[in-house]
């Protein structure tokens, strides 16, 4: 049990990293990372629906889709529950905290098409942890507290990989770069690193 | 009058607005099929048969679609159309269904095709949607399959699976690797456009002076664009 609590963690924030090592997400990791402040927004608002997209998607895939044999239709059910969500959460945070909704809501409606969301909604729908996690032992069932706590450290993982580019990012601004690598293949060339040091987590 | 048009657009999907050298769109996909070049391939051309397929149907529904509710319609569109392509190659080509994995759901949220939707097909006539669709989809699977053959031939030495040369990178099958050759593919892009346009410029100035008969023209040096 707490193991297996360990190995998700470890797994899903460092050695199975959503952007730097599956390469899910990576359109925010671009266009949204260039201040750590709104790197750590975007990381906040994603992690957030991440865990409201899994408390809805997993129920529904799980004791409707399946009893009901439309399983096939998940695509599409899905992409639906993930828009609904964001634009439901945009409203609630627009009436509760218009503070936080300055901060926050532009990065929302683009969360609807980050691959993450529906990578993790997918990932999720297998019958043992150990298929998504490496390392568990064989034979413990995947069920909804499972996938929350996935879901958790992977926008967590995400947090993470965005707060340090931000980092990068700043810095790289001031450094003279020749003209074809400004702007995208610089910064592909800093992932590169990164993912590099995630890389080792790997190994271990 | 038409071929021009339509040579246009496809010259505009193909080479100056490629959605993955140009835009840099849709790189989860990129970056994550591209460890061998027939990987790459199959994602370029399953991309581009959902992007004709909704782009066609978006045009022709594009004046019975509300304005308000357009992206949600756009989405379902896409996501029917992928559901579709998942059956037909799980079917039909089960090896590319295998190695695509998580990634062949994932292209309902590939930007390119939600872009082409919202920035053509929903305010053209349905012809030039199409043309447009193969165009974008035909580049980047061009750009897909280039990173995919760079990547395999200096991670395994071998080229759309047949092995040529004897040696081993492990880092270009890699993440790391991926980002790296993105990136490399990328600048390389920019740079030989760059060129290319700087090039053209010179030739249209030359053209319109030259029949004036003034004094000759500096040579052409690549340092005009100021």
């Amino acid at each position: 049990m707490a193991s297996t609590i360990l190995l998700i963690v470890i797994s899903a924030v460092f050695s199975q990293n959503f952007i730097l090592v599956k390469f899910l997400g990576i359109c925010p990791f671009l266009g949204v990372s260039k201040k750590t402040n709104s790197a750590l927004s975007m990381g906040i608002a994603v992690t957030l629906v991440m865990l409201l997209a899994t408390l809805v998607t997993y129920p529904l895939y799980m004791y409707i889709m399946v009893p009901l044999k439309i399983e096939y239709l998940e695509i599409i059910f899905f992409i639906f529950v993930i828009a609904a969500l964001v634009q439901m959460l945009e409203k609630i945070i627009g009436k509760i905290s218009p503070a936080l909704y300055r901060s926050m809501g532009i990065y929302l409606p683009l969360i609807t098409t980050n691959c993450a969301i529906l990578g993790v909604a997918e990932l999720l729908l297998v019958n043992e942890v150990s298929e998504v996690v490496s390392g568990v032992a064989v034979g413990i069932s995947m069920n909804l507290g499972w996938a929350l706590l996935y879901a958790l450290c992977s926008g967590l993982g995400f947090t993470l990989a965005m707060i340090l580019m931000g980092g990068v990012r700043e810095k790289l601004e001031k450094l003279p770069v020749a003209k074809c690598m400004k702007g995208f293949p610089i910064t592909m060339v800093a992932a590169c690193f990164m993912a590099m040091a995630f890389y080792v987590f790997a190994l271990l | 009058m038409n071929v021009k048009k339509y040579g246009k657009i496809a010259y505009d999907g193909l080479i100056t607005n490629n959605a993955t050298f140009k835009l840099v769109l849709g790189t989860c996909a990129t970056l994550g099929m591209s460890t061998s070049a027939a990987n790459s391939f199959g994602m370029g051309l399953s991309v581009t048969v959902v992007l004709l397929l909704s782009n066609v149907l978006i045009s022709m529904l594009r004046k019975v679609i509300p304005n308000t509710v357009r992206i949600p319609a756009f989405v379902v569109i896409i996501a029917t159309m992928v559901t579709l392509l998942r059956m037909v190659l799980e079917k039909y080509i089960p090896d590319l269904y295998d190695s695509m994995g998580v990634f062949l759901p994932l292209i309902v949220v590939n930007c390119v095709i939600l872009g082409r939707a919202e920035a053509f097909a929903s305010k053209n006539p349905v012809l030039d949607s199409a043309v447009d669709g193969i165009a974008t989809g035909l580049g980047l699977t061009f750009a897909l399959t280039f990173i995919g053959i760079v990547r395999e031939f200096l991670g395994s030495g071998s080229f759309f699976g047949i092995q040529v040369m004897d040696f081993k990178i492990g880092f270009f099958t890699n993440a790391a690797g991926a980002f790296f050759v993105y990136g490399i593919c990328i600048a390389l892009f920019v740079f030989v456009t760059h060129k290319m346009e700087q090039r053209q410029r010179v030739r249209k100035m030359r053209a319109l002076r030259a029949p004036a008969g003034d004094a000759p023209l500096p040579p052409v040096t690549g340092q005009e664009d100021k």
